[in-house]
């Protein structure tokens, strides 16, 4: 029997992955992926804890992050290619018409 | 408790009406053709003002009472809130209906639609699943319009780092709900907060901070406190401006009603884990955060040459404000939340009114660079007038209403024994007062070769400013009818928290 704080330290892992990868990424896509890597840790932490408690909370719950995460993908992926045509490039370094 | 369709229905009324309002501006962008066109942006206009009377005639029973399975309260402040964001929609769309860009994008006022329809069910969230779908339903139709502008180069790009930014904050946002899910095995806000009091996680203090911190990141981002401001001024200044005024205020207003309903509810006095009281640290967090945006936002402002960038940073700097209300939150007194909600309540006037301004000037002249700004008086009086009521109201000058939204906040927090908060408060809107009163100058003293040149301003226009004219002076000089609504408000959000400690599990 596997106890819940080894998926909880696999999630707090792959969370930790996900952030490292939206600072160090510097293509759009990769960052957006890490993004999605993040949210998919917070639904192993919330699956793993609704095991824990016996509860339907935290699978309810994971099903919405899903649909949510799949609305966000959509957007996302439309902003990458409106990015792509405008400039040939989803290097994010590269976006720097204004400052200050 | 009995499910009933009808006696449930009040909570959400502005919602469902809203959720019709998207279907029947869906539809008239289908049929209409030609100048009818024209019409969707009144419809937008008249049905979200109409649906912004909805929580004032149906008003809640005293307290605050779940619904929909415990995932929405029904209490005065969620009404306020919702009033709020329907009135800021509403104004929106009138400054679209200026524009010759957006008067005839049904698709513009379906979005906008969509998102004041998040922003509600923000104010009135009471379980973590609805909080996230309501903020995610907010931001991901905003990400939309700030790139609405396809083919400007500025708009796409500002909306990636909108995008990016936002994505990550409620990624880091939903982590911490995991963990709180985690401590307490149960979604409902208040339910959680039972179970943290009940000395269920005894002495396991780190983790509880780090939920606390990573919903904090959520909120720092949602309300545009430094440091996780970053991407503000870039979305102000890309994003088209009718849009821009829409983000400043719904989005804004939405998640500080939240932000006090987590203070309140999840980590209310009380709570002591492993020998610490657990809403010191939160309002440690507030009050710093309260702070450095303050005096960030105004300092950064000083040097800006856009107006919608410095408009921006002003923002910054008015988030930093309504957060002294929120730290005051620790003393639980009524006048900590009547604060913070009467401020946001005639911020989304001044507000709107100064972008609406911004939008009617470039309209005429393309140009939104400070120094353009020379002249307004002449080309145009009544125009220069109104940006100055809405920039003195910013600035917190009486009569507008910005003055008595100041002190509000600044008594609450002396309320709360934060006398130098307050202080520091006060210091800051004198560096503020400066780069408002230079625009002002700019707009009366200074010459401009196209003095003679009169700016036009359209039907929708003048509505727009007839509106948030009169309601900012009106709030000004008449502050109670609100406050007193804003004060219903506070002791509904405190009879959840006095409750906690009596729910059975």
């Amino acid at each position: 029997m596997v106890e819940v704080e080894a998926f909880i330290v696999l999630s707090a892992a792959l969370f930790i992955l996900g952030a490292m990868g939206v600072v160090l990424r510097r293509n759009a896509i990769l960052v957006f992926m890490s993004v999605e890597l993040m949210l998919n840790a917070a639904n192993l932490a919330l699956v793993a804890f609704a095991w824990h408690w016996g509860g339907m909370d935290g699978h309810i719950f994971v099903f919405f992050v899903i649909t949510v995460a799949a609305a966000e993908v959509a957007v996302g992926l439309a902003l990458i290619v409106a990015i792509f045509r405008s400039r040939q490039s989803i290097n994010i370094d590269e976006l720097h018409l204004m400052e200050g | 408790m009995e499910f009933n369709f009808l006696d449930s229905l009040p909570a959400i009324a502005p919602e469902f009406g809203l959720l019709i309002l998207a279907i029947v501006v869906l539809a008239l962008d289908l049929y209409l053709r030609g100048d009818k066109r024209d019409n969707i942006a009144y419809v937008t206009f008249f049905g979200m003002a109409a649906l912004a009377l909805t929580p004032i005639i149906w008003q809640p029973e005293a307290g605050s009472t779940e619904y929909w399975g415990g995932m929405v309260r029904h209490d005065s402040l969620a009404q306020i809130f919702k009033v709020m964001v329907l009135l800021a929609g509403a104004i929106t769309a009138l400054i679209a209906a200026s524009t010759r860009e957006f008067a005839q994008k049904g698709e513009f006022y379906l979005i906008i639609i969509v998102s004041a329809l998040g922003a509600c069910l923000m104010s009135a969230s009471a379980d973590l699943i609805m909080v996230f779908i309501a903020l995610e339903t907010t931001s991901i139709p905003l990400y939309v319009l700030v790139a609405f502008r396809r083919e400007d180069k500025l708009s796409v790009e500002s909306s990636m780092k909108y995008f990016l930014f936002g994505s990550f904050a409620s990624a880091v946002m939903l982590y911490g709900f995991s963990f709180l899910y985690g401590f307490a095995g149960t979604t409902n806000l208040s339910a959680i907060a039972a179970h943290m009091a009940s000395g269920a996680m005894a002495d396991n203090l780190a983790p509880v901070l780090v939920a606390m911190v990573l919903i904090f990141v959520g909120f720092g981002f949602k309300i545009s406190a430094v440091p996780f401001h970053f991407w503000t001024p870039d979305v102000y200044e890309g994003a088209p401006t009718p849009v821009t005024a829409f983000i400043s205020v719904a989005s804004k207003a939405g998640s500080f009603a939240l932000l006090m309903r987590f203070l309140v509810e999840v980590f209310p006095q009380g709570i002591v884990i492993g020998g610490q009281q657990v809403e010191e640290f939160w309002v440690g967090l507030v009050i710093a955060s309260a702070v450095i945006s303050m005096t960030v936002g105004n300092v950064l402002a000083l040097s800006q040459k856009n107006i919608k960038r410095l408009l921006a940073y002003s923002s910054i700097a008015q988030a930093g404000y309504v957060l002294i209300g929120v730290a005051a939150l620790q003393a639980a007194t009524a006048q900590s939340v009547a604060s913070v909600s009467y401020y946001l309540f005639m911020y989304t006037f001044t507000n709107l009114l100064v972008f609406g301004v911004v939008a009617l000037f470039t309209e005429s002249t393309g140009s939104e660079t400070i120094a353009d700004l020379a002249g307004l008086s002449r080309r145009n009086p009544l125009l220069a007038l109104s940006m100055t009521i809405g920039l003195l109201s910013l600035a917190g000058i009486p009569p507008a209403a910005g003055f008595i939204g100041k002190f509000f906040l600044f008594q609450a927090a002396v309320e709360a024994n934060l006398e130098w908060l307050a202080m520091v408060g006060v210091l800051n809107a004198i560096v503020a007062l400066y780069y408002y009163l230079v625009v002002i100058k700019i707009m009366y003293v200074d010459r401009s070769e196209d003095d003679d040149k009169p700016i036009a301003v359209s039907v929708p226009g003048r509505m727009m400013l007839a509106i948030t004219v009169t309601a900012t002076l009106i709030l000004g000089i008449i502050p109670g009818p609100v406050f007193d609504w804003a004060l219903e408000g506070a002791s509904a959000l405190f009879e959840v928290a006095a409750a906690f400690g009596t729910l059975v599990f």
